[in-house]
């Protein structure tokens, strides 16, 4: 036979463990404790050590990595009072693509990921191509690893050469989309053209991926105010300040060549050089790093 | 009057054996061993929804990595940490000499505890299966088409049925260990071999290739040996290719089938064998 418990002891406990969260609300007020930042660790390396330790639950393990990564990168780019440190991106990207060979996105985002120019990503197309070899060798005709090592051929690494080839490889995939094919063309003519990027991104924001749709539509921006900034360096030349004076938005407002102050797609204000005219992204404007300027990590 | 025929040996036989076999189901369910679906069921809601905050539109893949990972970690648990107590338990109690002494055979004994643990993990994978189905239903139901069309399998996947199936012959040949060393060991130390013989078994494949490493004729023909006595445990993982939406061909999972059961009936028979040379004084 079952004994009834006594209620007030239930009672108490649940007031005493009351008392102790508000004993702990007042202890993190009164005496705040410090975050320290001390750093990130990656205690295992090694995909090929980590398959063995967790058996059978590798590809809930490459989860974790996976996350890890996300955080990793995410968490970088938030920081503003030290340099970005992104040397356990690849090791972690490493991890979660060893556990799960067909972990597509880890490949394909990691290897954004990874040639994202600093400070937006540690600035690694070597290792993005590193990481999309490494898919390839796990799914040989998966024509979406060609496509991303084109890209990053292409994008990062400005080898429109290598880029036509691997969009070729990438063509003669099966299951691969049309549009490829006249890629490899445009790549071959006019890889370094403005109007090739824009063609290529505008595929690829038919994607069945959203991050990649996202992406492209970051980058069509990006294509869409070099063509504007264009257009306001001739308004500027056609514009030039009186002798001793410089050149601002003020000025050419006033001279009726400008309606206002012209804005990037962010709605930031674009800037303008005062002693040379040149015209530029904001470096607070979230359309920053553009791609024509590409900024080194401190070595 | 005419009294009734006494029942046929084989039909009486398996009628001892469902009976002890239920008896387990219910003293594993009066054991609140089905409160893990509840947590279970918790992990896989609560995930459900942090997840979707933290991997990039990768939740789906990770809801079913985890509801898998979850459905073999819990019935491990099960299949060891009851399966041994399966018998030596009933040895500790001495209740063995009461049951014994009832017209039940030891054959029958052993095959009715292994059927009704056995039981009690089919019912822990059914419910975790229709619980981690229900949470890929409301997934696919409120994610939209776009969003849809970037996973690498649909969300409610048939396939999944091939991982699960597997699981559950991995469970029954652990059940299947756990319950050999229960006839002639201690709970903590067939807890230890059998968990030893769950992590010799997922590494079973570098005995086979032993050769790549070692020249000694010898030694590979051991680890060969080895290779074939250890339950291969490896081959029942395919949680990775229906995930991803990879064939999984029906040859390999029948045959992975007819060795799971192949492999649990020698060790049963083993455990009989050596359950039946027990003497209890």
């Amino acid at each position: 036979m079952s004994r009834r418990g006594n209620p007030i002891v239930a009672v108490a406990a649940v007031l005493v463990f009351a008392a102790a969260v508000a004993v702990q609300v007042f202890r993190d007020r009164q005496f705040p404790r410090v975050i320290t930042d001390t750093g990130r660790v990656l205690y295992v390396q090694s995909g090929a050590a980590m398959d063995r330790m967790v058996m059978e639950f590798d590809a809930l393990a490459s989860d974790v990595y996976w996350i890890r990564a996300l955080q990793v990168y995410g968490g970088e780019r938030l920081i503003k009072d030290r340099p970005r440190n992104y040397s356990l991106l690849y090791p972690l990207l490493d991890l979660a693509t060893t556990l799960d060979p067909y972990f597509t996105i880890a490949y394909r985002f990691g290897a954004i990921f990874l040639s994202e120019p600093f400070p937006g990503g540690p600035g690694r197309p070597d290792q993005a191509e590193a990481i999309l070899a490494k898919g390839l060798k796990a799914q040989p005709t998966k024509w979406q690893y060609y496509h991303d090592i084109a890209f990053v051929r292409y994008w990062h690494l400005k080898d429109y050469k290598a880029a036509a080839s691997w969009f070729q490889r990438a063509a003669d995939q099966p299951g691969a989309p049309n549009w490829l094919t006249p890629i490899v063309a445009v790549m071959q003519n006019a890889g370094g053209d403005r109007n090739a990027a824009r063609l290529l991104w505008q595929q690829i924001l038919g994607s069945d991926q959203e991050w990649l749709r996202r992406l492209a539509e970051r980058r069509l921006q990006q294509l869409d105010t070099l063509d504007v900034i264009d257009q306001l360096e001739r308004v500027v030349r056609n514009n030039p300040p009186p002798p001793g004076g410089q050149y601002s938005w003020r000025w050419l407002i006033s001279q009726r060549a400008l309606p206002g102050v012209p804005l990037d797609p962010t709605r930031t204000p674009l800037v303008i050089d005062p002693a040379t005219g040149k015209i530029s992204v904001s470096e607070s404007s979230e359309l920053q790093p553009m791609p024509d300027n590409p900024e080194r990590p401190p070595s | 009057m005419q009294g009734r025929a006494p029942p046929k040996p084989e039909r009486s036989s398996v009628r001892t054996v469902s009976r002890i076999a239920v008896n387990v189901f219910r003293e594993s369910v009066r054991d609140r061993v089905l409160y893990n679906l509840v947590l279970f069921a918790v992990l896989l809601i609560s995930s459900s929804y942090l997840l979707g905050q933290l991997t990039a539109g990768q939740d789906v893949k990770i809801i079913k990595d985890l509801g898998l990972a979850a459905t073999s970690v819990f019935g491990l648990f099960i299949a060891i940490f009851i399966g041994i107590g399966l018998v030596s338990k009933e040895v500790e109690r001495r209740s063995i000499y009461a049951l014994l002494a009832k017209p039940i055979s030891r054959t029958q004994f052993v095959i009715g505890k292994y059927c009704g643990l056995v039981l009690t993990l089919a019912v822990n994978v059914a419910v975790m299966t229709a619980a981690l189905y229900l949470v890929l239903t409301y997934m696919t139901v409120t994610e939209s088409a776009e969003f849809k069309a970037g996973w690498d399998a649909p969300g409610i996947d048939p396939a999944l049925l091939k991982a699960i199936f597997l699981i559950f012959l991995q469970l029954a040949i652990v059940t299947a260990i756990a319950v050999f060393f229960s006839t002639f060991s201690t709970p903590i130390l067939s807890a230890a071999l059998t968990f030893g013989i769950y992590i010799a078994g997922h590494f079973n494949t570098d005995l086979k290739n032993f050769d790549r490493i070692v020249e000694s004729k010898p030694a590979i023909w051991l680890a060969r040996g080895i290779y074939y006595l250890l339950p291969d445990l490896s081959a029942f993982d395919v949680k990775t290719e229906v995930v991803h939406g990879l064939p999984v061909a029906a040859g390999y999972l029948l045959s992975t089938a007819a060795y799971g059961v192949l492999y649990v009936t020698a060790v049963l028979l083993l455990a009989m064998f050596i359950f039946s040379r027990r003497d209890f004084k």
